[in-house]
């Protein structure tokens, strides 16, 4: 029971107490760059939070099965790396030939999900964090995923009505979307303090 | 004449930027460092410094491999070589600042992905020669490091009175925590893009 309760526990933690846009600064160019359209910014988190559970796991398996074991760890930057382009390709690949129909409407979103830093970023975090099960790894991961995708949405939202509402020329585009985005971290502080 | 025009290619490739194409300030490029690391100005400093070391080091290798490289493996080795580069820095960083080493944290190593180096490796290494790419990669690295220390300065003098860890504001001063914090740090580079752009549109 303990530990299904701190499972559920670091899932809501990494979901809104440590979201990984909100308050580490993680994927912060598909945030300001995708969220036009709320339709488009699902469908970005919905591809992120595919690659960063699948590359969070494998990462975790590699770091303490391969890279600890033999001391290896100067080489850890090269792999996680190396397994997130792999596992994007993998994806890509997958979902051409079985599901050609999201893999149309992913477009150009999933080679860009490469050089996303909230998947580096967790798999780091997981290795700072010393997270020490597999099941918390992936569950960890799957959370920063759908944090993710719940940042990316409301703030879809907010841009939905943003456009129609009258900004300060000089403000305009990029400018207006970090101030919103800053607004909105302080509502996700509200959590903070929740869950240690 | 040649040698002329060489060295007024390589001061605009240098000047470009500065200014015209600062990453961070006009092409909005690694706003995750930028945002990240900015709550004072020293470790703002450290990143950038780490930041010019790769980007220069990898673009010297990138436009030295660049006739060796196949299309479709291009990203791949531009993201190894970068990788290698951070590897040498962070481990620099362990060895010699320990504490802000354990301060930046994971952001070190996130500058694998961080879309300038990449950026610069891409647009500019891939296709120049090494004069050019080292100019450039100075001049893009030393664009990052003013638009990090002007954020940095801003938000560490108005949330703790100080700069540089000395304080400059009068005793009645009182400081705004949510400086420090991310809400400070969003919206302090969304004022300063929105400056940019006013300044801008006076000079055009």
């Amino acid at each position: 029971m303990d530990t299904f309760l701190v499972l559920i526990l670091s899932f809501i933690s990494i979901v809104v107490v440590n979201n990984l846009v909100l308050t580490k600064f993680l994927g912060i160019c598909p945030f300001l760059g995708v969220s036009g359209r709320i339709d488009m910014a699902f469908g970005m988190g919905m591809a992120v939070t595919f690659v960063v559970t699948l590359s969070g796991t494998i990462t975790w398996m590699i770091d303490h099965w391969v890279l600890m074991e033999w001391g290896l760890e100067v080489t850890r930057y090269v792999c996680f790396i190396l397994v997130i382009a792999g596992a994007v390709q993998l994806v890509e690949m997958y979902l051409r030939k079985f599901f050609p129909t999201l893999y149309e409407s992913f477009g150009i979103f999933l080679p860009l999900i490469t050089t996303n830093c909230a998947i580096l970023g967790l798999c780091l975090f997981i290795n700072l964090w010393e997270i020490n099960s597999l099941v918390e790894a992936v569950v960890l991961s799957f959370g920063a995923g759908v944090g993710f995708t719940l940042a990316i949405c409301i703030m879809a939202g907010i841009r939905e009505n943003l456009e129609l509402s009258d900004v300060p020329a000089a403000l305009r585009g990029a400018p207006i979307t970090l101030i919103t985005a800053g607004i909105l971290t302080l509502a996700f502080m509200g959590f903070a303090g929740m869950i240690k | 004449m040649t040698k002329i025009s060489n060295i007024s290619k390589l001061s605009e490739t240098f000047s470009a930027g500065l200014w015209k194409e600062n990453p961070v300030l006009r092409l909005l490029l690694g706003m995750c460092p930028t945002l990240a690391v900015t709550a004072a100005v020293k470790p703002a400093l450290t990143m950038s410094v780490c930041v010019i070391f790769v980007l220069t080091c990898s673009n010297i290798v990138v436009s030295l491999m660049r006739n060796l490289l196949k299309p479709h493996l291009r990203i791949l080795m531009f993201t190894l070589t970068i990788a290698t580069f951070v590897t040498i820095a962070d481990l620099f960083l362990k060895a010699f600042m320990p504490e802000m080493s354990t301060k930046l944290g994971p952001y070190i190593p996130l500058i694998i992905v961080n879309c300038i180096i990449i950026g610069r490796a891409e647009a500019c290494a891939s296709k120049n020669g090494i004069m050019i790419s080292i100019v450039d990669a100075l001049g893009m690295g030393l664009g990052f490091t003013i638009a990090l220390c002007t954020l940095a300065s801003v938000r560490e003098l108005l949330s703790t009175g100080k700069i540089f860890e000395f304080i400059v504001m009068p005793k009645f001063f009182v400081p705004w925590a949510a400086m420090s914090m991310p809400v400070g740090a969003f919206v302090t580079l969304g004022l300063i893009l929105g400056l940019m752009n006013v300044i801008t549109r006076k000079n055009a």
